[in-house]
């Protein structure tokens, strides 16, 4: 049932698939490229889910951490692995905004003397 | 090793099979079992043939693990009789069943393991002992590993994962080092050693409510894990998904997770697997002598078609071949991604 009166409401992700309702070829386009992309290849189901389970901390979608911690240990993926792949999203994140500390820098250069 | 109270012993609601059907039951799914198959061309599930006499000897055990579809614990006192085991015994020897599996509960506590194994091999069967591993570690059964070396038994080992954390979290605390030593000790004997024929299999159910891995992936990074840390070799990796039944429907209730991993199970129905399930290939005996499709029909007191005799007393091959297995919303944990059996994964 759909609930109006919370964000991230946890069984909307099994009603992922209404999204394409509204646009059916594009719902069909995305479906076909999403397996693709997750299916076996250079890289392994297993290393793509952990990726996937890194990024879904990194843009903070609680369905998709829901869906990928599920789909690591499917992929024979230990907590021990899992955890060390969300850090690795937390360390690009603060990585990201340290960085920018360059930019602080160069801004300071230019207003000091 | 910790040991907690059977769901026999706490007089829990979810005790007995009528009462697990029936929460199963009570679980809103897309479809029935039943339907799902009538999709594959399967329905009515009928027999492929009858290879495995599969017989439970009994409830007892020297573990109560967190998943147990069978509520097996020390506090339990089923146990086959005498005449049962006879009877057992007389069908495998009047009828062309290959292979013997012997299951429980910790099997090798019934009184007559040695007389039923030497029986079973004497015939030239193929004679599997699922075994829990640490049970070899206690004093009165130290002799196991030789005992079942010397009758050439396929040993069927559980072990949930290469990791004490994973291990001890489903069997209890302890239970990885004890499996780790019985492990090494079989492997002194020959066991999963090439070309000694002594076969080691291990069985991994998941550790919660989700779907095991790919079997021939775990099967590699397990061989390599087990080697590097213990030493251990073994022959194949079973990979088995947790059945919601008994003391694994408990816990997926406490967690509030019985829908959510029914409908994991549902939506991952795959006719493949449907078509391999084991169900067809082999009876099911229960320690009173029932006949059962399977041993988790047999843990929610599902006897075979009303049709065909009941019991291992009356026991008609024929009739047997020809029966419609009696299946459940529990059977969508066989039929799920790659499917799962007594022999791990249908490679479906």
């Amino acid at each position: 049932m759909a609930d109006h009166d919370n964000y991230y409401h946890a069984p909307d992700l099994a009603r992922f698939g209404e999204v394409g309702k509204g646009s059916p070829e594009l719902w069909k386009a995305f479906n076909a490229w999403y397996g693709a992309v997750f299916a076996e290849g250079a890289l392994t189901a297993r290393e793509k889910a952990l990726i996937a389970l890194a990024v879904s901390h990194a843009v903070q979608c609680p369905y998709c951490i829901d869906a990928y911690t599920t789909a690591s240990l499917e992929h024979g993926s230990n907590e021990e692995q899992m955890t060390e792949a969300v850090h690795v999203a937390a360390a690009i994140r603060g990585g990201a905004s340290l960085v920018h500390g360059v930019q602080m820098r160069n801004h300071l250069d230019r207003l000091g003397m | 090793m910790a040991v907690m109270p059977t769901l026999q012993k706490q007089r829990h609601p979810l005790a007995g099979g009528a009462a697990q059907r029936h929460r199963l039951a009570s679980v809103p799914t897309d479809r029935t079992f039943e339907q799902a198959l009538a999709s594959s061309g399967l329905w009515p599930l009928r027999p492929t043939g009858l290879e495995v006499l599969q017989i439970n000897v009994g409830k007892k055990c020297n573990q109560t693990c967190h998943h147990c579809h069978v509520d097996a614990g020390p506090d339990r006192t089923e146990m086959m009789s005498d005449s049962v085991v006879d009877a057992c015994l007389g069908v495998l020897a009047a009828h062309p069943f290959p292979t013997l599996d012997i299951t429980g509960g910790a099997p090798e506590i019934h009184p007559a393991f040695q007389r039923i194994v030497e029986t079973a091999t004497g015939l030239g069967r193929h004679v599997i002992d699922r075994c829990n591993l640490t049970i070899t570690r206690l004093p009165n059964y130290r002799y196991l590993p030789g005992f079942l070396a010397k009758h050439r038994v396929e040993v069927v080992a559980s072990l949930p994962y290469f990791q004490s954390k994973q291990t001890d979290a489903q069997r209890g605390d302890g239970v990885f080092d004890e499996s780790i030593a019985a492990l090494q000790e079989f492997n002194a004997l020959g066991y999963g050693q090439p070309g000694t024929g002594l076969v080691l299999n291990l069985v991994t159910n998941p550790v919660g409510a989700f779907l095991p891995p790919a079997q021939a992936a775990a099967e590699r990074e397990w061989k390599e894990r087990l080697d590097r840390s213990y030493g251990i070799v073994f022959n194949q990796l079973f990979t088995i998904t947790n059945m919601p039944i008994s003391r694994f429907l408990e816990h997926l209730d406490h967690k509030e997770q019985t829908e959510s991993y029914l409908t994991r199970l549902v939506q991952a129905y795959n006719p493949v697997a449907a078509g391999g399930v084991m169900c067809r290939a082999m009876v099911s005996v229960g320690w009173d002598g029932v006949l059962y499709d399977c041993d988790f029909n047999q843990q929610l007191d599902l006897p075979v078609d009303p049709r065909v005799p009941r019991t291992i007393f009356e026991f008609e091959r024929s009739s047997l071949t020809g029966r419609d297995i009696a299946v459940g919303p529990h059977c969508f944990g066989c039929t799920a991604g790659a499917g799962s059996s007594c022999g791990g994964s249908l490679g479906g």
